[in-house]
């Protein structure tokens, strides 16, 4: 037996390894799209974006002041952004909905949301992905739940699941909205 | 009653597939032919018994048999009868119904139509399959069961994702799993030629007609995947390199590896420890496939609702089964020495690269698929790979596979001449760069990307050198009919196969560089020039209503050169469950598809449209479809049938 033949074999057990350690973290409960961000509790980064669509309303972090805000990264090259959002519609009339289109043309944004339908309140566009940055952004679609004082309260470093918005998402609005 | 029935039968099934795993195997190690025979009626049986089982279920959908959870999980009376049945497969326990039922028609027609296999080699296959089958049958039974019942039965079903509800995708699962279970058939007959220790040109022989079935299955699975996507999602696209995407697209490209290795064990006895090597790993990434989807270890948009127990389960079997064949690989893989020298510069060595090539290629798929999980491990943060990854390590490969493609068919056995090769394709060199530069500047010139022209001259090498090819084999000539019959049909298949992917390079490049896309919101009556056709918005009717849904429909009316077409795009709202689906209408003229949405209304009266025209997309599905064309064609061949006389006689034998 020569030594080559093996190669394929110890690839293949360091491979298993690999599912191995990913399945215990998830058999510990985290998951691969569960995220912590460590800007719970604090004051949301200081930003102010121009609007996606020109002539339309631009938003910065002053505008979190008064109001319970969802704040919710997309784009429109992002697949799972496109299974996110027919959940977001529901929310309008609960919560200040602000749609940032994360490093996108904004014709590209504004076709999909003209295609789709637009649920924001605001959509404000990232061009260069600043804002994204200071908010610790790690692909899209994230969201981020911001109370009357502009702090962060609650972020969701993947798309929203029914479950997560019944169970999650509508108590804490409730609770802040208060 | 009949839930429990399928239940029973997939126990049974169980039964007859350790009998079948065990018995046989034993039977070709002590020469017994009792014990051998053994393994023919138990693949028959087994495949009954699992047909049972499936049977069972789809009637439970047929007549939406409420108690059973997994139809009160993905099916609803409203559904029309077509999406009943498919529903059966559009979930986890369903579709791994499906997966073995699938297994074991391939190892039924082993059985049935293995007549020309010698005794052992043809037990000690059938014994390797059914032990994949009894890893997969007590996955069902353990952890996925789908004739659970539910009590008290609820009075309706969830219904099925809308989305799903399509004919392309009705059909998509049973032809991947052709495809990619398929490919079970070749990893069987390695691990049966490594444990008898003997690969020679009848082994080759006999494995490529399943290796070549299950390809131009899974390429058919993966073209109607991708054409779903590009009809139904609403934007054109048409694919993404989504774990799910990959998790079907590796195999392939170890299938197809495989497929090119065969021919060299067959034809020069060269190459036999690596097409060992190929069978096994193109088999281990259609498990890693099933194990990455059913796990949910990736994020993806389209996998099944994962159960981390689930992937404890797949996981074993994966290491047990390709760990395993590692093994025994390493074991008897110095036995495998190849007889046939050649020198670089021959069909071999062409056939080598092109290995070489796509399985880099499948390498560095499964290297992006898996990286984000390895970064998580190895604590470099939480992070996604997405198309710029691909396109900039896959294309790079693809293109010197694709020039030597064109190239290979010409080289001789064991020493090619290539100077000589290259002199007589320096016409359809020459060719191939006008045919891009025409093409070029019909689209448009400097509108459209300058790679495209690269892209086109590709298309046209490939396509111009495949005919080359084929008419010097006939020769345009007198006895031109002649000379076509007694071509061996796995030459015009590979010509078909070859000149197909020239077609799908073709659209792939029209379609990403020279789409066009207009964006409004248009008034009723209002009209838009779009690539040439004047597009006019005739009216909306709201609430049309449908089986399951209703719809917000759009009549348009494109106009081109005296010709009238009528298009009808639908926003379709399903109830159950609630879901908005955009329904695109698609005109096609073959050259390009003219592509309409209809999206929100406005304010103002008008709505939102979105019309594409995607140059050239059809031919990407076109090509697909001559490449599946040119391996039926090949798996034709008379020489995978040597033998079918005799076993014929045989019969009639018995039956006197």
């Amino acid at each position: 037996m020569r030594w080559p033949v093996l190669i394929p074999l110890a690839l293949f057990v360091v491979l298993l390894g690999f599912f191995g350690v990913r399945l215990v973290k998830m058999n510990q409960g985290d998951m691969p799209d569960d995220i912590k961000t460590v800007l719970i509790d604090k004051p949301a980064p200081q930003f102010s974006l121009p609007p996606l669509i020109e002539g339309g309303q631009g938003f910065s972090s002053a505008d979190f002041k008064g109001k319970v805000t969802l704040v919710n990264f997309f784009a429109s090259w992002c697949v799972p952004c496109r299974g996110e959002h027919p959940l977001l519609a529901p929310l309008a009339d609960k919560v200040q909905l602000v749609g940032i289109a994360y490093k996108n043309k904004p014709e590209d944004a504004t076709a999909w949301l003209a295609g789709l339908g637009n649920p924001y309140q605001v959509v404000a566009a990232d061009l260069d992905g600043r804002v994204a940055i200071d908010f610790g952004l790690y692909g899209v679609p994230e969201s981020y739940l911001i109370d009357r004082e502009g702090r962060i309260r609650y972020a969701w470093k993947k798309p929203f699941s029914p479950d997560e918005i019944q169970h999650k998402l509508l108590p804490l609005i409730a609770e802040l909205s208060k | 009653m009949i839930p429990e029935t399928g239940q029973f039968a997939l126990i049974l099934a169980l039964l007859v597939a350790l009998t079948q795993a065990v018995v046989p195997l034993m039977g070709a190690a002590s020469r017994d032919p009792a014990r051998m025979a053994l393994a023919r009626p138990a693949a028959l049986a087994q495949f009954l018994l699992i047909a049972v089982a499936f049977g069972a279920l789809m009637q439970c959908y047929i007549v939406s048999d409420f108690s059973v959870l997994n139809v009160v999980e993905n099916s609803h009376t409203d559904k029309p009868l077509l999406y009943k049945i498919s529903g059966v497969w559009g979930n986890h326990e369903g579709s791994m119904l499906l997966w073995v039922l699938i297994l074991s028609l391939y190892g039924a027609a082993v059985a049935l139509f293995g007549g020309n296999l010698p005794e052992a080699l043809k037990a000690r296959v059938l014994s390797v399959q059914a032990m994949i089958s009894v890893g997969f049958l007590l996955f069902i039974l353990l952890t996925s069961n789908p004739f659970v019942r539910v009590d008290p039965a609820p009075m309706n079903g969830q219904g099925l994702n809308p989305l799903l509800q399509d004919p392309g995708l009705a059909f998509h699962p049973p032809f991947l799993y052709l495809g990619y279970v398929g490919f079970s058939m070749a990893f069987s007959f390695a691990i049966a030629a490594l444990i008898e220790g003997r690969v020679d040109a009848a082994w080759a022989r006999w494995v490529r007609p399943w290796t070549l079935a299950a390809w131009c299955a899974l390429t058919l699975g993966i073209a109607m995947g991708s054409w779903w996507a590009y009809y139904t999602l609403g934007w054109g696209g048409w694919w993404y390199w989504d774990p799910v995407e990959n998790a079907s697209f590796m195999p392939w490209l170890a299938g197809t590896a495989l497929l090119h290795s065969a021919i060299v064990v067959e034809k020069r006895d060269a190459l036999k420890g690596w097409t060992i090597l190929l069978a096994i790993l193109t088999f281990s990434l259609s498990l890693l496939g099933t194990f990455l989807v059913r796990s949910g270890i990736l994020t993806s948009v389209h996998s099944f609702a994962s159960d981390p127990a689930r992937g404890v389960f797949v996981l074993c079997l994966l290491g047990l089964v390709t760990g395993g064949s590692l093994v025994l690989f390493a074991l008897r893989a110095g036995k495998m020495a190849g007889g046939g020298l050649f020198a670089p510069i021959s069909r071999e060595g062409a056939l080598l690269i092109n290995n070489v090539l796509l399985s880099t290629a499948a390498g560095t798929v499964l290297l992006g698929t898996l990286y984000p999980l390895i970064a998580d491990a190895l604590d470099l943060g939480k992070l996604s790979v997405g198309p710029p990854f691909f396109n900039a390590v896959f294309l790079p490969l693809m293109i010197p596979m694709v020039l030597l493609m064109a190239l290979g068919p010409f080289l001789s056995w064991k020493r090619g001449d290539l100077p000589g090769v290259l002199a007589r394709l320096k016409f359809v060199f020459a060719l191939a760069i006008v045919a891009a530069i025409a093409a070029w500047m019909i689209a448009g010139g400097t509108a459209g990307p300058l790679w495209a022209a690269g892209g086109i001259a590709l298309s046209a090498w490939l396509i111009l050198a495949s005919l080359l090819e084929w008419t010097e084999r006939v020769r345009l000539k007198a006895g031109f009919w002649r000379r076509v019959r007694n071509t061996p049909r796995a030459a015009h298949g590979m010509t078909l196969a070859h000149l197909g992917l020239g077609i799908v390079i073709a659209g792939i490049t029209g379609s990403t560089a020279w789409k066009t896309e207009h964006i409004q919101v248009m008034q009723i009556g209002q009209t838009i020039d779009v690539a040439g056709y004047q597009v006019t918005l005739d009216g909306i009717e709201d609430n049309v209503p449908g089986p399951n849904y209703t719809a917000l429909r759009a009549q348009f009316t494109a106009r081109k050169d005296g010709r009238v077409i009528v298009m009808h795009p639908e926003k379709r709202s399903y109830r159950n469950p609630p879901r908005p689906v955009t329904d695109a209408a698609i005109h096609t003229n073959f050259l390009g598809d003219l592509y309409v949405v209809i999206g929100e209304p406005n304010a103002g009266g008008g709505y939102v449209t979105r019309l594409y025209y995607n140059a050239m997309a059809p031919w990407i599905f076109m090509g697909a479809v001559v490449m599946v064309l040119g391996g039926l064609v090949s798996l034709s061949d008379r020489r995978f049938r040597i033998g079918a006389p005799k076993r014929a006689a045989a019969a009639a034998a018995v039956k006197a």
